[in-house]
């Protein structure tokens, strides 16, 4: 019995009491999730989520899939394992800013430049959550938190610049409250084959409340910079504000009706185009691009794997456990 | 005309040369030559860490050194009966291990003022009376070598010297009545893409052979009878190699595909090599970007139902504790392969040790048992990697492996096992509920305190797992006292259980009569086995054990140990197995310990038994 077939939000919910604060962006990620699981018509236990540590960490609990929560860091190491043994299951990777960025930054870079088959949500709120409040690796410099009375001392990461300069081949942003366009995002990172890294901007009320609130209570589209593939990168009240290229290769704000408007292009080969919009930021351009930044195509890491034992196999037949033994220099006594 | 042959039982040759020399291929093509003799063979490689330490230089200085005898033989020997010093620096290096009267042929050609400047030689050893108390064959290799050599087109005067190695084995080959058509197909095989080269190798190998049987400086040769093994068919293998292929065995035997998580470590690299190859075995290595995530993959590809294992040295193993703990939690197959080598730290790369034995067992946070498994020869990792798998897959455990640098680079004869006669370790995954309508992740067997393994892909048995504590039976996160406390009870109950599961420990006492039990575990069996045959071949009684399973320990071990009046407690760290058997047993054990970097030598470990017995 399959589980594929008529199913609703409601069937990807668990019996698990969902214990994030009141008010936690989370809730919005994991309804937008449920609500989006079924339309991609994979069965239920084909799907599988792994996390880390950390509030973003508890999403596989509430998940009615196969889940792992493992350790902090880790998951995309857990599930480079997990997906290259098994093509068949969809595979995604909850985590946070400290989970992906601090402890297990070397595991999500590795991961994407393997470009192994799946897909990572990076929940940043730019704190530490579940240990109470200090900074994170995406915190703004100066950031006043229990750990750093004085404010914190280190630059912040841009995940996406990060992700882009992992060599990812999907890298996309979302907003915890815009279920409309996360499910957009989602939807495009599991259509892609490879890996997909999704940053989704998700308020913690409790330590950084607000830190989005320029984007989440945008109603008027004033801070949000819609990337649309093919169409030309336009924002503001009536769309009157745009970007464009300088001759070095970064983006500066001009008007809609200027010439050069850069018309968006998530497929172009090279990264470039997408890390200088990725260095579009509300402090330094006065607002923020969200969707899908990169989506192109490069050989899967499973894929390759699964050829090579395909090919090996074509070429010196099934493996014979007995001959395998015997290979090599071999005598007989008696 | 042919000389005077002379009958021995048994030969240690040690060759040494500069790293870039070639010392581990003569090595190693001695050793195939003499294991198709029949003789019964070990042999130990000595090598540096630095690829290539400056030439000439006393840390560039490689060995390898080969036992054979026309008996069964129990290690690599304690010192070699022949040395072949390829240039000053090696002499210097292994001399102090040539006991009096020992034989050593030297390449007289390397004694040059640079080397022996290099080697710290004040002046050169050929020409005073330093070397007085042996016998020296002192033989012009290189010069030999370029002589013999002359007119073959396409061949360098720098290639033509490399070829003194080959010399220096047809030589030995000659003395020994080795014989070297194998050598021979070796090199035109090694060398088919350039025959000319393969022709100065063998044209050296020929000539050194022709050297022994012209010169005046050997007037005998030697003859070694084969040695009476076990009829069957048998093949020279070091740990490594067996290892490897004990892990693609376990995954035929258990008909799950095997995933190895690795990052290269000496000396675990060449099992993820080893097995890069046998990906028509359905075999995927990982190459990973550290420890923490080759251990990581392992268990995400046990969670999808593959063998998951992961190899690697103390350094390495220390980084994966984190995942192990994970694993115990999870409850899921994983075996931790680690090669032991001398630390702490960086420590000796190269070097066999045994001091992570502790670390394995409780090197983790909290409550967190593992089984061990350890080898005890080179070929024995074979069937201790396929037991490894055995228990992690029937008990839902992470196990370790616990070979060492001495092991996994020494090498022995292996019989080879029929593959039919291989144990079954199949194991069943969760395809229904198994509790009504409901699917019960950590509901156990009861039997063995296993809980399902339930791969994704199964319909109706999703289900999430994770590091935080576990209700039983449903495996929900659980914070509740009483649950905590036994589930920790029932992860030390299932793993201690196994011991109802593995063979007791036997006792290799032939007198009958030994009040001194002599208890050992994994890459010391060689030395200390060889060691109590030497104490009773001087007429004393000694009873020898030996560990293969470190947790749980076999059911018998505490009756074996109160039976004796004395027991010794040898290993290569400052007494860890020695702490758990006072502690567990209350038996008042005394260690015999060593940490110098080489394998305990028997003469020495037998010296310490024969005080005791005698005490």
């Amino acid at each position: 019995m399959s589980t594929n077939g008529h199913l609703t939000a409601k069937d990807y919910r668990t019996d698990q009491e969902v214990r994030w604060c009141p008010g936690c962006g989370d809730y919005a990620i994991l309804a937008a999730m449920q609500s989006f699981m079924p339309e991609l018509g994979i069965a239920r236990e084909n799907t599988v989520f792994v996390s880390g540590i950390g509030c973003a960490a508890r999403f596989p609990y509430y998940m009615n899939t196969y889940g792992m929560h493992s350790i902090h860091g880790r998951a995309p190491a857990i599930a480079t394992g997990l997906a290259t043994t098994r093509p068949d299951l969809s595979v995604w990777v909850a985590t946070g800013d400290g989970d992906a960025l601090s402890i297990g930054g070397n595991h999500l870079i590795h991961a994407l430049r393997r470009n192994v088959n799946f897909k990572i949500l990076l929940f940043n709120n730019r704190i530490y959550g579940l240990t109470k409040g200090q900074y994170s690796p995406t915190s703004e410099l100066g950031k006043v938190t229990k750990s750093t009375p004085m404010g914190s001392l280190d630059w912040p990461f841009n995940p996406l610049s990060l992700a882009i300069g992992a060599e990812a081949t999907f890298v996309a942003r979302a907003i915890d409250t815009d279920k409309a366009g996360m499910t957009a995002v989602l939807r495009a990172a599991a259509e892609h084959r490879g890996s997909a890294f999704v940053e989704i901007f998700q308020n913690c009320p409790i330590f950084n409340d607000d830190a989005f609130a320029f984007v989440r209570d945008d109603k008027e589209g004033v801070n949000r910079v819609p990337l649309r593939d093919g169409e030309p990168i336009t924002w503001g009240a009536g769309a009157e504000k745009a970007l464009r290229q300088r001759s070095d290769g970064s983006i500066e704000i001009c008007r809609a009706d200027d010439e050069g408007v850069l018309v968006h292009d998530a497929h172009h080969e090279g990264a470039a185009l997408a890390f200088a919009l990725s260095r579009v930021t509300q402090e330094s351009h006065g607002g923020t691009p969200v969707g899908v930044f990169r989506d192109v195509e490069r050989p899967v890491y499973d894929d390759l794997m699964a050829g090579q034992l395909a090919a090996a196999t074509e070429k010196f037949g099934e493996g014979d456990l007995g001959a395998l033994l015997h290979s090599g220099e071999t005598w007989k006594i008696g | 005309m042919s000389k005077p042959v002379e009958q021995l039982s048994q030969v240690i040759v040690r060759f040494a040369g500069d790293s870039g020399d070639g010392m581990q291929l003569t090595g190693s093509q001695f050793t195939s030559e003499t294991a198709l003799l029949g003789n019964d063979i070990s042999t130990l490689p000595d090598f540096p860490a630095e690829i290539r330490a400056p030439a000439g230089s006393l840390p560039g200085v490689s060995g390898f050194q080969v036992h054979f005898a026309d008996f069964d033989i129990l290690t690599p020997g304690d010192a070699p009966n022949v040395l072949v010093a390829m240039n000053p620096a090696a002499l210097k290096t292994n001399i102090k291990d040539l006991p009096k009267g020992g034989t050593l042929i030297v390449n007289s050609d390397a004694f040059n003022e640079r080397n022996l400047q290099k080697a710290g030689y004040a002046t050169n050893p050929l020409e005073d009376e330093s070397l007085g108390e042996f016998q020296v064959h002192s033989v012009p290799l290189t010069s030999l070598t370029v002589g013999a050599l002359k007119g073959i087109e396409g061949v360098t005067p720098r290639e033509a010297e490399r070829s003194k190695n080959m010399f220096a084995l047809g030589l030995m080959s000659w003395l020994y009545g080795r014989p070297i058509e194998p050598t021979v197909e070796f090199l035109e095989e090694k060398f088919a893409k350039r025959p000319e080269i393969a022709e100065a190798n063998v044209k050296a190998l020929q000539a050194g052979y022709a050297f022994g049987e012209t010169t005046e400086s050997f007037a005998v040769t030697y003859e070694i009878k084969p040695a009476k093994l076990t009829p069957g068919t048998y093949r020279n293998i070091t740990g490594n190699q067996a290892l490897s292929l004990g892990l693609v065995a376990a995954s035929r035997l258990s008909k799950l595909p095997l995933f190895l998580g690795a990052y290269p470590i000496t000396p675990a690299s060449a099992i993820l090599e080893e097995l890069a190859g046998y990906k028509n075995f359905g075999v995927r290595t990982f190459q990973a970007e550290d420890e923490i995530a080759a251990a990581g993959a392992a268990v995400g590809a046990a969670f999808g139902g593959s063998l998951g294992v992961t190899t690697s040295a103390g350094p390495g193993v220390v980084l994966k504790a984190e995942t192990i703990g994970l694993a115990i939690m999870l409850e899921l197959p994983l075996v931790i392969c680690d090669i032991q080598r001398a630390g702490p730290s960086t420590g000796m790369p190269t070097k066999p040790e045994q001091g992570d034995l502790l670390m394995v067992l409780f090197g983790r946070n909290s409550e967190s048992p593992v089984p061990v498994v350890a080898p005890r020869s080179p070929s024995d990792c074979f069937d201790a990697a396929i037991e490894a798998c055995r228990i992690a897959l029937k008990y839902r455990t992470p196990v370790y492996l616990l070979s060492d640098a001495y092991l996994a680079n020494g090498s022995e004869p292996w019989l080879l096992p029929d593959v039919e006669s291989l144990p079954d370790i199949s194991t069943t995954f969760a395809t229904e509920p198994n509790d009504g309508d409901e699917f019960l992740p950590y509901l156990r067997d009861e039997q063995t305190l296993a809980r399902p393994w339930a791969v994704p892909g199964t319909p109706g048995l999703e289900h999430r797992i994770g590091g935080l504590e576990k209700a039983d039976r449903t495996g929900n996160i659980s914070y509740d006292p009483d649950n905590h406390d036994l589930m920790t009870r029932l992860r030390a109950q299932k793993v201690a259980g196994i011991a109802s599961d593995i063979p007791e420990l036997e006792v290799d006492d032939p007198d009958g009569d030994a009040r001194v039990l002599v208890l050992g575990w994994g890459g010391t069996y060689g030395p200390i086995a060889a060691a109590c045959r030497r104490v009773r071949t001087g007429g004393r009684s000694v009873a020898h054990a030996h560990l293969r399973h470190l947790n749980p320990f076999p059911r018998n071990t505490g009756e074996v140990l109160r039976r004796y009046d004395k027991v010794l407690v040898p290993e290569m760290n400052l007494g860890q197995l020695l702490k758990l058997v006072r502690a567990d047993f209350l038996v008042d054990a005394v260690g015999y310990n060593r940490v110098s970097g080489i394998p305990l030598r028997s003469a020495e470990v037998a010296d310490a038994i024969e005080a005791m017995v005698d005490q």
